[in-house]
């Protein structure tokens, strides 16, 4: 079921009307059952995914605890009966035991994520391979191997991570684990988070999915017009914009040179809106339900450098990134011993700087892969890697050249946020092409583009979208634009909450209207279709 | 402490560690700050901090880490 | 704003609450008003608006119109036409009125599919039980609806019973939603910024656009050349239409209704042997009378050069009268199809609809240079 559907409005319309009808002690089951009806819709086959998942680290989970709290009591019992010694063997082998079940359980679930999302790229890139090595070899035909017919379970990469990132948050102590497996279950399946996010902590998400919500009306409002501000994102601006986006990026050959930069801008705003949209969509569910789920987005446009960008957006992807990946690569044994090598052998300044750059390496490819199983995905992931890298090591030279030039006022934070929108829309573009050649090579015809009259010449209005189109989406990116500029002294919902009810109702009425009246939904009215063909 | 307050200096000569309370929560340090003040600490101190131990509440002052530390010390 | 600011705000705001010295009972008052107040104005303004943005298919593409219309009459007809273009361009219930007093409506509507038909006689029979039903054949050849736009025309006129329902399940294409239909201003939502005088004009009200269902043309293109037919690959017709010419059949047989089958003599979609035997050999296994105008030139008199305005697609007004002349005589003649001429009533209602027959006659003679 799609956000942008019928069907899900109808869900969620019913589904939020039960909710509250239902005892507040028995909110959560409900969600739960609802969460797996959202689930069973999109194909029951899809449930054992899930389920494995669930049963696997909701169990792995309690052992682990087990294990930690018999280590806890027994190291009390003999205190001060076990020398030092005695202590640490003890200590070891519960560890052991510990590290045995977490490993089971994240190598089953990655396991599974990898054999459904990456099976068929690595056997499109085996066969890559073994062409070329027939054609070297002049053996003509070389064996191929045929694709998997696997369908990728609805949220797989998302709820893997999300129960993942439980697993390890008990493992490591900071989390208790949840006894209750309905609990468990519920976290792992919530389901405004199953499409496409926010990845949530258990730390956070526990505090407010099992609470006992009661009907309060202002949350409610909140989140309801949070959903209708999504709706307005994805339908006004998102799904209009893909008709132009699909008409460049889609025809490579017909659209170069000045087309490849149109591309790239309405690719970027395209996704933006689409994706922020979504998560307004997802929060203000959860919040229409009394739940608060992470935040996703702050202004991430705003940003004055890519690093300052990846903070800002997809937050809770960084973070997890970040939390589970970077840090424990960075700290762990083999990397402490590296670092202690390079900085003796290639001196502190490189030598501190190389440890980092190799985790910050396997974190970007990782994300770059987990976006999808393509090339697209893990040159763009690299592509941000070096960029950051490059960013990192010039640092002490940007900061001695603002000195000198005493830059640093709005003009230059203006041009400093331009450069970073600029730098993060050309990155994207590598997973909007079709392949990562056919992205290099219209990169090459935008710098020896001579055709940059089509910007003006009414070009753009052979892409399927009329001027009035673009007169929608000026219009909403300036409202966009308002909306976050105002966000920066905190909610606007919140704020236009505390203005009179006639304000209120024409605001949110009137932004009602323009989603339905302006919305790129449903069959396309198109007039030429009435003109009656003669039969 | 004082060889952590050196380190810190070193790593942000213009950040005043004794009084800042909120190092990650107002994000003066990132996670590249945080990974390669990790390695000063291990080697200075002889302790292995683990990721388990990134967390805001360790990392946000000077006096929180240095906390830390000695917890480190104290288990090894 | 800072947050101490905003929080002294609620707390003015709040005080200002406990000052007024409303009873809990006159505020739980206001807001129950302010809801209704709300709701009124979003029903209303939403309904308002939707009348705005559906099509009028009053002035260009009227046939649009013609489902809807069937509802206005006195619903005593004898005879029901159901059908595609075929039935509402090529018979004149005026003439057969005129010249054999038979009381007859045609529910056709563009490129209607057989299912349709089906659910329109459905329909019809909520109202009324005519002697005998004809339906045209070309549909046949559909088994799933060819372009939204078509079924729009179709299904937008019918008044909701569970036959619209129906109809519109066995017409959506994927892309198309159920929810379209019981909202239309979902499907029409961008049509504000193609929106003209009519629709305002025609918001709540509509005229006139045809006569018992027929649709008049009075000009003339000849017919020339027409195209043969494209080698097909399959030339059976598929299960759904046949599934539905035998419900079509039962439902007149048990509603003792007499079900005929027609080919309307239209040169253009072309009309396959193959096609023609299979309905022959279906009307003779079932006993239902069949006509094909198509093999009937020299009987009906109808001479392409004069009566068609399409170049043999559709008749015009004369070709559309000499087809309802000779058929006219197989109702009333071979099939006992009364002749209601004496009653009153019914013949002062007849006496207006051809007034407005002739008027129309005469304003397109105009319109298109003739003279008659």
């Amino acid at each position: 079921m799609l956000f942008t559907s019928y069907e899900f409005l109808g869900f969620l319309a019913v589904l939020v009307v039960l909710y509250y009808l239902v005892p507040k002690r028995c909110r959560w089951m409900f969600l739960l059952g609802a969460s797996y009806l959202f689930y069973a819709l999109a194909g029951t086959e899809y449930l054992a995914y899930i389920l494995f998942t669930t049963v696997t680290v909701y169990y792995a989970a309690l052992r682990i605890e087990r294990n930690a709290d018999r280590q806890t009591a027994y190291l009390k019992e003999h205190k001060g009966k076990l020398t030092k010694e005695e202590k640490k063997a003890y200590k070891d082998r519960q560890k052991s035991v510990r590290l045995r079940w977490i490993l089971a359980a994240l190598l089953l679930n990655l396991g599974i994520l990898a054999v459904v999302k990456y099976t068929n790229f690595a056997i499109a890139n085996l066969n890559g391979i073994l062409h070329a090595f027939g054609e070297a070899f002049g053996k003509g035909e070389s064996r191929q191997f045929s694709f998997l017919d696997l369908a990728l379970p609805m949220g797989i990469s998302f709820y893997t991570f999300q129960a993942l990132g439980y697993l390890i948050d008990v493992y490591r102590g900071t989390v208790r684990a949840q006894r209750n497996f309905f609990r468990f279950a519920l976290f792992v399946s919530f389901f405004p988070q199953l499409v496409q996010g926010p990845i949530s902590r258990f730390g956070d998400l526990s505090q407010t999915l099992y609470a006992e919500h009661a009907f309060d009306k202002r949350q409610v409002s909140l989140g309801l017009q949070r959903i209708l501000w999504g709706y307005f994102k994805k339908l006004v601006i998102a799904d209009r914009m893909l008709v132009g986006v699909n008409a460049v990026i889609g025809d490579p050959e017909a659209f170069q040179g000045a087309w490849v930069l149109v591309g790239m801008f309405f690719y970027a705003l395209e996704l933006y809106a689409d994706f922020t949209g979504g998560i307004d969509i997802t929060i203000g569910i959860a919040q229409t339900l009394g739940i608060t789920l992470q935040e996703n987005f702050e202004r991430p446009f705003f940003s004055k450098s890519l690093k300052e960008y990846w903070r800002r957006w997809h937050i809770t992807m960084g973070t997890w990134f970040r939390d589970y990946i970077f840090y424990p690569i960075s700290v762990c044994g083999f990397m402490q011993k590296f670092n202690k090598f390079s900085r003796r052998r290639l001196g502190e300044a490189v030598g501190k700087r190389l440890p980092v750059y190799l985790s910050s390496f396997v974190v970007w490819f990782a994300t770059g892969i987990w976006h999808g199983a393509s090339w697209n995905f893990i040159v763009w992931g690299l592509g941000n890697w070096a960029v950051l890298m490059v960013s990192e090591t010039l640092e002490p030279l940007y900061d001695r050249f603002h000195q000198r030039f005493g830059a640093g006022g709005t003009g230059y934070r203006i041009f400093e946020v331009l450069r970073t929108f600029l730098l993060v829309s050309a990155l994207r573009t590598f997973d909007c092409y079709r392949s990562v050649p056919v992205t290099f090579r219209m990169f090459g015809t935008l710098f020896r583009a001579r055709n940059w009259n089509i910007l003006w010449d009414g070009s753009l209005l052979g892409l399927g979208l009329s001027p009035l189109d673009y007169g929608i989406l000026a219009a909403g990116t300036l409202l966009l634009l308002a909306v976050s500029l105002l966000q920066r002294r905190g909610s606007v919902r919140e704020r236009i909450f505390a203005k009179p009810y006639p304000v209120r109702f024409i605001l949110w009425y009137g932004l009602f209207l323009t989603v339905l009246l302006t919305g790129a939904y449903g069959v396309g009215y198109d007039a030429s279709q009435f003109i009656y063909n003669q039969f | 402490m004082e060889e952590l307050m050196e380190i810190l200096q070193d790593l942000h000569p213009d950040v005043d560690f004794e009084t800042e309370e909120h190092l990650v929560d107002d994000k003066i340090l990132d996670s590249f700050d945080i990974v390669s003040l990790i390695a000063e600490i291990n080697e200075n101190f002889d302790i292995a901090v683990t990721a388990k131990d990134i967390l805001p509440e360790n990392f946000n002052s000077a006096r929180a880490l240095y906390a830390l530390i000695q917890r480190l010390e104290e288990e090894a | 704003m800072s947050e101490n600011e905003r929080n002294a705000e609620s707390a003015a705001e709040k005080a200002r609450r406990e000052d007024s010295t409303e009873s809990v009972e006159n505020k739980k008052y206001r807001a129950w008003l302010r809801g209704i107040v709300s709701a009124l104005i979003v029903f209303t303004s939403l309904y308002l608006l939707q009348r705005l943005l559906v099509p009028k298919y009053v002035d260009d593409v009227v046939e649009g119109a013609f489902i809807a219309e069937y509802y206005g009459e006195e619903k005593d007809f004898d005879v029901i036409f159901i059908g595609d273009c075929e039935v509402y361009e090529n018979f004149s219930p005026a003439v057969l009125w005129e010249q054999y007093g038979i009381n007859s409506y045609i529910r056709g509507s563009a490129q209607q599919y057989i299912w349709q038909s089906y659910y329109l006689l459905e329909d019809t029979l909520r109202y009324e039980t005519p002697e005998v039903v004809v339906f045209n054949v070309l549909s046949l050849q559909y088994d799933k609806a060819q372009r939204e736009a078509y079924n729009r025309m179709t299904l937008e006129g019918m008044e909701w019973s569970p036959a619209k329902v129906k109809s519109i399940l066995a017409s959506m294409s994927e892309e198309e939603h159920f929810l379209d239909y019981v909202f239309p201003i979902l499907r029409y939502h961008t049509r504000w910024s193609g929106l003209s005088g009519t629709d305002l004009e025609y918001m709540f009200g509509t005229k006139p656009v045809s006569h018992n269902g027929y649709y008049m043309r009075v000009d003339v293109k000849a017919a020339r050349d027409v195209p043969k037919g494209r080698i097909l690959a399959d030339y059976g017709f598929g299960e759904k239409p046949l599934e539905y010419l035998d419900r079509m059949r039962e439902l007149c047989a048990k509603k003792g209704i007499e079900l005929v089958l027609i080919k309307a003599p239209s040169l253009y979609p072309y009309w396959y042997p193959e096609w023609e035997e299979q309905v022959e050999a279906y009307a003779s296994a079932h006993e239902l009378r069949y006509v094909n105008f198509l093999e009937l030139q020299e009987e009906t008199g109808i001479d392409y050069s004069t009566d068609t305005y399409d170049g043999g697609l559709h008749m015009n007004l004369s070709g559309a009268e000499k087809l309802s002349v000779y058929f006219g005589r197989i109702l009333s003649g071979e099939m006992g199809v009364p002749d209601r001429r004496g009653e009153t009533e019914l013949s002062l209602s007849w006496e207006e609809k051809l007034a407005a027959y002739e008027a129309e006659k005469q304003e397109q003679y105009r319109y298109y240079g003739m003279k008659q």
